[in-house]
């Protein structure tokens, strides 16, 4: 703390007893509302669960495509397929390169998604479906491994672990633009065209003839 | 139990009157799916100069509904979901059907509804909102906690951003509530995060917060540091009861003009960090692929759109003569200033009413009166907001964006009004 002037004692001594009359509990520090807990170091471990994409918070594990064949076979692949592929309407995993500049882009984990600490950040997080958080990290570790290996991104035997997520190389690591160029579309500046405009009016589709959209039963 | 029975009554398909009071009462809740009951033609026995039985009789008694329910006539008034869509339903979405509301507030039990690991339920005992990363004290605060914080009371929409996401390569749901109704408007009760913030300190570092929800999704974005001092707000109160489970009961977080994904339900965990942290939902999901593969990433804000309620395929033109034209507009970069309204297909535009209040980053409300002959109608709105931008057309956007960015689709829509009266959902070309 500086050294206080006199008037700067005052103001100390003021806001201090202020801080006393509306608190009326411990005395704060810098806090201005003094509400809630300080959290400790084993409550924030339990729930900080993020992985960063350059590694940061992937927990201390490993594991191969190797070994990951069989949880993938128990847990993952009643939805997404003994091959990544997906079934009905779950998403396939693996797949799908060189489709994304096409007319059906298949945006699968391997295809699409930047990093692979995604893969394992999200999985563990959310996956299984209905049984979050089930999994050991070295099982996410495992099914990841497996994931990559599905997408030809590493070999069956190479370990992923806390020390090299944050640098395997995703196919499409530099397929994102940045920052977002909207709006995109400004043709009038606010002025737009209010009669007689040049405009087709020629029905081209009805979402009647598609015929997809649910009836009240 | 009780949805039982009640499913029991609307399953009948033929029930008089009488019956149908006694059923509902009788359960103390009365939602019946009644589009059967609105379909019929007036009863003249309860017509002038006859007197109709609810003249006569007492009704229900003050204790028959401790929490009201809509009148039994508006049972069509509902969340609907489009089951194609998704493969479960826990992870879905349903909509809101804007084309039975009027003014700006959507009721608490009609806001749109996603979720990605279904709803979770939460004691509010057991609510904590942990503060981790690059502040001065990492802190847990219960829901007691922020309701002793200053408080903020703001009118904002939510919208998804993938409404109308179903329309980018032609029409395809003949519904304003499929095509529009993933966005709803409350007025949210809460604590802004600059106020909270002044409680755990910030490190000079921090630039991104990972905002993460508690659900079994463990919903996760990243939002720059900006927006959260901005305006961001932590809330538990919606139009002045606290939130709805499926809305993130007992808090969730309000990021004010920017996609409804981010607006974290049932959040727990606000990490400060110095990088994004790119999760799941922010590159495999909600990032806008183009015509050359690449795709647009954080791309947050929801630009201005609107839509004409009524008429729409689910409201057609029953009579000629007089009509009120009514609609919705909006905008994430503020207030809206201006809608137009043209009833040939974008040829000629009537600037159409606004209602107020006109708020930033809130529904807005426009009417147009107009005269129905008979004749065939292409009716449009174009929304303009305040930074000046204006409403897109599909074509517009097509051009930039091509059709598969499934996101951020804001165009003009067209309702095609047939002489009988019937409105469908078309595209012009």
């Amino acid at each position: 703390m500086e050294r206080l002037t006199m008037s700067g004692l005052v103001k100390f001594i003021l806001s201090f007893s202020l801080i006393i009359f509306f608190a009326n509990t411990t005395i704060a520090s810098d806090r201005k509302f003094n509400l809630g807990q300080i959290a400790t170091i084993e409550e924030v471990a339990g729930w900080d669960i993020d992985v960063r994409p350059d590694g940061l918070g992937a927990p201390i594990g490993s594991g191969t495509a190797f070994s990951g064949e069989e949880i993938y076979a128990e847990v993952c692949a009643a939805c997404h397929g003994d091959f990544g592929e997906g079934a009905d309407r779950w998403p396939p995993l693996a797949g799908g390169e060189g489709t994304l500049a096409s007319h059906d882009p298949e945006k699968t984990s391997t295809s699409y998604w930047p990093y692979a600490s995604t893969i394992f950040d999200y999985i563990y997080r959310a996956m299984p479906y209905g049984e979050a958080q089930s999994l050991s990290y070295d099982e996410t570790y495992e099914i990841v491994a497996y994931i990559l290996y599905m997408g030809d991104i590493i070999e069956e035997d190479f370990v992923l672990s806390d020390k090299n997520i944050g640098q395997i190389e995703m196919p499409n690591r530099d397929g994102f633009i940045l920052p977002d160029p909207r709006p995109d579309i400004m043709n009038t500046h606010g002025d737009p065209c209010m009669s007689n405009c040049k405009v087709s009016t020629k029905i081209i589709g009805k979402a009647r003839d598609i015929d997809v959209t649910p009836e009240d039963e | 139990m009780k949805k039982n029975k009640k499913n029991e009554v609307a399953k009948s398909k033929k029930f008089n009157r009488r019956d149908l009071i006694i059923g509902a009462s009788s359960i103390g809740a009365i939602s019946l799916a009644s589009k059967n009951v609105l379909s019929e033609e007036a009863n003249p026995e309860n017509l002038p100069p006859n007197l109709p039985e609810w003249t006569q009789y007492l009704g229900d008694g003050v204790d028959i509904n401790p929490y009201g329910m809509p009148s039994e006539f508006e049972g069509h008034v509902i969340r609907r979901n489009v089951e194609w869509l998704t493969a479960s339903a826990e992870s879905s979405v349903n909509f809101t059907p804007l084309q039975d509301l009027e003014g700006i507030v959507t009721p608490n039990g009609l806001c749109f509804e996603r979720h990605h690991g279904g709803v979770a339920v939460i004691n509010p005992q057991d609510f904590r909102l942990m503060i981790n990363g690059l502040v001065d004290r990492e802190m847990i605060f219960t829901l007691d906690d922020l309701k002793r914080f200053p408080q903020t009371n703001k009118f904002y929409f939510l919208e998804c951003a993938a409404n109308g996401g179903m329309e980018w390569r032609g029409s395809q749901l003949n519904g304003c509530q499929y095509t529009f109704g993933m966005v709803h408007n409350v007025q949210y009760t809460g604590v802004k995060l600059s106020d909270l913030i002044l409680e755990t300190g910030l490190k000079e570092k921090a630039k991104w917060v990972l905002a993460e929800g508690s659900d079994s999704s463990g919903m996760t974005r990243s939002i720059p540091i900006e927006k959260i001092l901005d305006d961001c707000i932590i809330a538990w109160a919606m139009n002045g009861e606290a939130l709805r489970p499926e809305q993130g009961y007992p808090a969730r977080l309000v990021v004010p003009g920017w996609e409804g994904n981010m607006w974290v339900k049932w959040i727990r965990r606000l990490e400060f960090g110095d990088k994004p942290y790119l999760t799941r939902e922010e590159t495999s999901k909600y990032t806008d692929l183009l015509t050359n593969g690449k795709a647009r990433m954080f791309t947050w804000v929801m630009d201005a759109k609107s839509v004409i309620t009524s008429p729409s395929p689910e409201k057609p033109i029953l009579s000629k003569g007089l009509h009120q034209l009514r609609g919705l507009a909006w905008s994430g970069r503020g207030k809206i200033k201006r809608v137009d309204v043209s009833i040939d297909g974008g040829k000629n535009w009537k600037t159409a009413q606004l209602h107020s209040p006109v708020l930033s980053k809130s529904l807005t409300r426009f009417t147009l009166p107009f005269e129905w002959n008979g004749e065939e109608l292409l009716l449009q709105s174009r929304a303009i907001d305040e930074t000046n931008y204006v409403q897109p057309t599909i074509d517009e956007l097509q051009k930039i964006r091509g059709v598969n960015s499934i996101y951020h689709n804001n165009s003009i829509a067209t309702w095609l009004v047939s002489k009988n009266g019937k409105v469908d959902n078309v595209r012009l070309g």
